[in-house]
């Protein structure tokens, strides 16, 4: 992107032969009365009269607004005006089309169970999202799949819905927020895993969640470029939460897939882990190998947003440190922070063998698509 | 005269110039305070009744996270026969002759920035400073020592800096890497004037007051956990510091990172230019890629080195952080980050390892510049 | 070069713009205070439809706290991650060098000179008595 022409038309992924996995899309509502089908009365009225009951001072809007309406790229405006996501005919056109995209995995956002104070409020919302999302998504394009949600901070309820939804393999993974009440990795979680694991599905963290905390250890900062990056920080303290508590040592076959964090900070977390054990082993006996180990070994990352080094030949490095099998492409379609598989991974420097398993290779394999 | 050697590994070189025969400068060494008895002599009447009658002095004010016993907070043969870590200046002075150090930043991370009484805060900060310049200054030519400030409240902030700005061998301030507020906000404004004004470069060192969970996960189990999380610390203080135009708005303003790793420096880079380029607008004063602004404002101690050694990781990264002149040389004395004299990996070349002993130091720290003697100023 | 009309005057209103493809080329056609500029619709960034962003201003500061709205309606917000251009270059404003997108050659021309040709006007018929816009491709 460093010359003074216009930026040559790339062929499409299916024109270069590549088939494409998108490992993180947002379905949306139009109103919130689409849940209502799936949800008992006394939900309904409970959300009509109550609602959202959140640990954020507003309401409704978010206390860091971005910079674009609703989050959302301004081209993804369906015609009728609803809101970006919402519309899964405008969403099979303007994206799963036109960008030949194979599978489409959502993730739901928004009005989440997983945040609610109330417990009972927040699984009853799950449940109807997981539904939303099979009824209005799957059943209208075979190619997009749904995540489970769950309430992680009531794990009885949460294991209950884990059971109830896994059967349908449209479900490829329970879906988590990372900002809970307390790190993920704790003991007090433990019954998802195990939930996930004897049901064989990977857990995926996407950006996100209303655990009380604020953004960084010293407070919320101010403005927006300030907390879209510290989601960059909640992923580290996932993997550190997740690899130092011992999950993976009490769930060997976990597999954890890291949603809209980047990936190019890993290698130094993972030096940095590795290199401060040896201080603090006698702290953590439970582990028995080098934490980068563990990483390494249960924990994958979708690629969006893609890295933006300044020097060519980084994104490569950084690739090779991370390594290629543990990456999944991944757009956020229709937010505003998109990656198009046209462009997001050309100047990676990757062989054509390497390209097909992170756009689409990886996640097959980890998700059991086709 | 000679010294008595540390029990453990042998940190005495062979030659009496020490490693780096004065050419080092060493911008990370802590010392503690061993009991608050030594504080009682520098505070007023008001507040030494209130040491003895409150019983503030039952416990010493260790900061949570830096157990003294712990393997990270000491190496063995850096441990004083008696006492805790960092207590005894015999044991760091046989550490500055075997790396021949010229001159060494003492960092005191001391509890009282993390009270919630500003003024018993401010007390007990003062009479630390007077300790230090007592203690430990006084005594030793090539100590230099980083201003205790409490940092509950800026305008004491201001008062104490006025008053040790006289003092040059005060060389910066010290502020707790996590506290009450993220470090770019106009509320600690006063402190970057003060600092701006007397040449005194913010030093933000590891370490939390805890005032909130250490990460926006919450509160870890372990303490290898918050210890790990604090780069992530230092990402999110070093982005409020660009994005609240801190180095806009004091444009000869200098920010030291201590004990915070420097390996997470380029995706941090990389990322903070590619949000700003689209959310430019929010924070207009902010006119410059946040690259170029860290690269030329903002340095970084050497110890921890968390990127590996052997296999080129740490020249890649290095090379990806796109600045020789960011990285100062320190050893993080007592901490136990490497074993014998192997504080600068010599995978680094001489040109850089110059750079990162003696000339980034120098050109950071204008107090220093102006006590160096001639044969080692730029 | 070919020279190809877009648009009669008074299509496009001021503020406004019009989406156009010529010869291949998606291209945006701008009304900034009467005056007309024309820029390839792809961003120089990661491809996407540049000329459907938002129009704005160019918000700047004499130090942090202070907010101004300076050349209002002269910048064109990538409609994905929100990169600034502007519109009567093309440049970006980060790196006006390097990334920029193609700006064309416009200008607004009689129907009656047009008439006696060349160019190409693939959607119009051009009329003696209007003024139509055209780009050079």
């Amino acid at each position: 992107m460093n010359v003074n022409v216009p930026l040559p038309r790339q062929q499409t992924p299916k024109e270069q032969g590549l088939s494409v996995v998108d490992c993180d899309i947002h379905p949306a509502v139009k109103s919130v009365d689409e849940l209502f089908p799936f949800m008992a009365k006394r939900w309904q009225d409970h959300l009509k009269t109550f609602g959202s009951h959140i640990r954020q001072g507003l309401a409704d809007a978010l206390a860091h607004p971005r910079m674009t309406p609703d989050v959302a790229r301004v081209d993804a405006w369906p015609d009728d005006g609803s809101t970006p996501g919402s519309d899964p005919e405008f969403m099979r056109r303007h994206h799963l089309d036109a960008n030949g995209v194979e599978y489409g995995i959502l993730i739901p956002l928004g009005r989440s169970g997983s945040h609610q104070r109330n417990l009972d409020y927040g699984a009853a919302l799950c449940s109807a999202v997981n539904d939303w999302q099979i009824s209005k998504y799957c059943e209208f394009d075979n190619r997009i799949r749904a995540s489970i949600t769950a309430t992680q901070e009531d794990t009885a309820a949460a294991v209950k819905e884990i059971n109830k939804r896994a059967k349908d393999k449209r479900f490829v993974q329970v879906l988590l927020p990372p900002r809970a009440v307390e790190p993920l990795g704790k003991r007090r979680y433990w019954p998802i895993y195990e939930a996930a694991v004897a049901n064989k599905l990977p857990i995926g963290l996407h950006l996100g969640g209303m655990g009380g905390h604020p953004s960084t250890g010293s407070g919320m900062g101010s403005y927006y470029i300030e907390e879209h990056t510290s989601n960059v920080q909640t992923m580290q303290g996932l993997i550190i939460s997740l690899v130092i508590e011992g999950v993976f040592e009490a769930f060997p076959d976990l597999q954890i897939v890291l949603i809209e964090g980047g990936f190019a900070w890993e290698p130094a977390l993972n030096w940095r882990l590795d290199k401060h054990w040896k201080n603090f082993k006698a702290e953590v006996p439970h582990l028995k190998r080098a934490p980068s180990e563990y990483s390494k070994q249960h924990i994958r990352f979708t690629t969006q947003p893609i890295e933006e080094p300044e020097r060519q030949g980084d994104l490569r490095q950084i690739i090779d440190w991370v390594g290629v099998d543990r990456l999944m492409f991944s757009t956020d379609y229709p937010h505003w922070d998109f990656d198009d598989p046209r462009y997001a991974l050309n100047s990676a420097g990757l062989s054509v063998a390497e390209k097909q398993k992170i756009m689409s290779g990886n996640a097959k394999a980890l998700y059991g698509l086709q | 005269m000679s010294r008595e050697g540390a029990t453990g590994t042998d940190t005495r070189a062979k030659s009496s110039a020490g490693l780096f025969r004065g050419e080092a400068i060493d911008c990370d060494v802590h010392v503690a305070v061993p009991a608050m008895k030594v504080l009682v002599p520098y505070l007023d009447d008001y507040w030494r009744e209130a040491v003895t009658v409150r019983g503030l002095d039952r416990h010493n004010m260790n900061l949570t996270g830096q157990p003294a016993n712990a393997p990270i907070n000491a190496r063995p043969d850096w441990r004083p026969k008696q006492g805790n870590p960092g207590t005894d200046l015999p044991t760091l002075q046989n550490q500055l002759d075997a790396f021949g150090t010229k001159f060494a930043i003492l960092n005191c991370m001391y509890g009282a920035q993390a009270l919630h009484h500003e003024d018993m805060a401010a007390a007990f900060c003062g009479a630390v400073n007077d300790w230090l310049a007592r203690e430990w200054l006084d005594k030793d030519a090539r100590l230099r020592a980083s201003i205790v400030l409490p940092i509950q409240n800026p305008q004491n902030c201001v008062k104490e800096i006025e008053k040790r700005a006289g003092d040059k061998r005060f060389v910066q301030v010290l502020i707790p890497a996590m506290g009450e507020m993220t470090l770019g906000r106009r509320y600690y404004w006063p402190i970057y004037e003060a600092c701006e004004k007397h040449g005194l470069p913010v030093g933000v060192h590891a370490g939390s007051t805890y005032r909130f969970a250490p990460a926006s996960v919450g509160w870890f189990s372990y303490a290898f956990e918050d210890y790990v999380s604090q780069a992530g610390a230092f990402e999110n203080q070093l982005l409020s510091l660009v994005a609240e135009g801190v180095f806009a708005k004091f444009p000869a303003l200098k920010v030291v990172f201590m004990e915070s790793g420097f390996a997470w420096l380029p995706p941090f880079l990389w990322r903070a230019n590619k949000t700003w380029r689209g959310v430019r607008a929010e924070t207009p004063w902010v006119k410059q890629e946040p690259a170029v602004i860290i690269r030329e404002r903002v340095r970084v101690t050497l110890q921890p080195v968390d990127a590996p050694i052997d296999g080129g990781a740490l020249e890649r990264t290095i090379e990806q952080i796109g600045s020789d002149d960011m990285l100062l040389f320190s050893t993080d004395f007592p901490h136990w980050h490497f074993d014998g004299l192997d504080a600068l990996p010599d995978t680094l070349s001489p040109a850089l390892r110059k750079k990162i002993l003696l000339d980034n130091p120098l050109a950071t720290y204008s107090r220093l510049r102006e006590s160096a003697p001639k044969e080692i100023r730029p | 070069m070919a020279r190809h009309v877009v648009a009669a005057v008074g299509e496009i209103a001021e503020g406004e713009r019009k989406l156009v493809t010529i010869e291949g080329r998606d291209i945006g056609v701008f009304n900034v205070e009467g005056e007309y500029y024309a820029l390839l619709n792809r961003c120089p960034h990661a491809g996407a439809e540049l000329c459907r962003g938002f129009i704005v201003g160019f918000a700047d500061s004499d130090e942090p706290g202070h907010y101004k709205l300076d050349r209002k309606g002269e910048f064109l917000r990538c409609p994905w991650h929100g990169w600034e251009f502007d519109i009567r270059t093309g440049q970006s404003w980060f790196d006006p060098k390097k990334v920029r997108t193609r700006a064309y050659k416009t200008s607004v021309e009689k129907g009656s000179e047009l008439q006696k040709g060349p160019y190409v006007a693939e959607t119009f018929s051009v009329k003696v008595e209007e003024n139509y816009i055209v780009i050079e491709i």
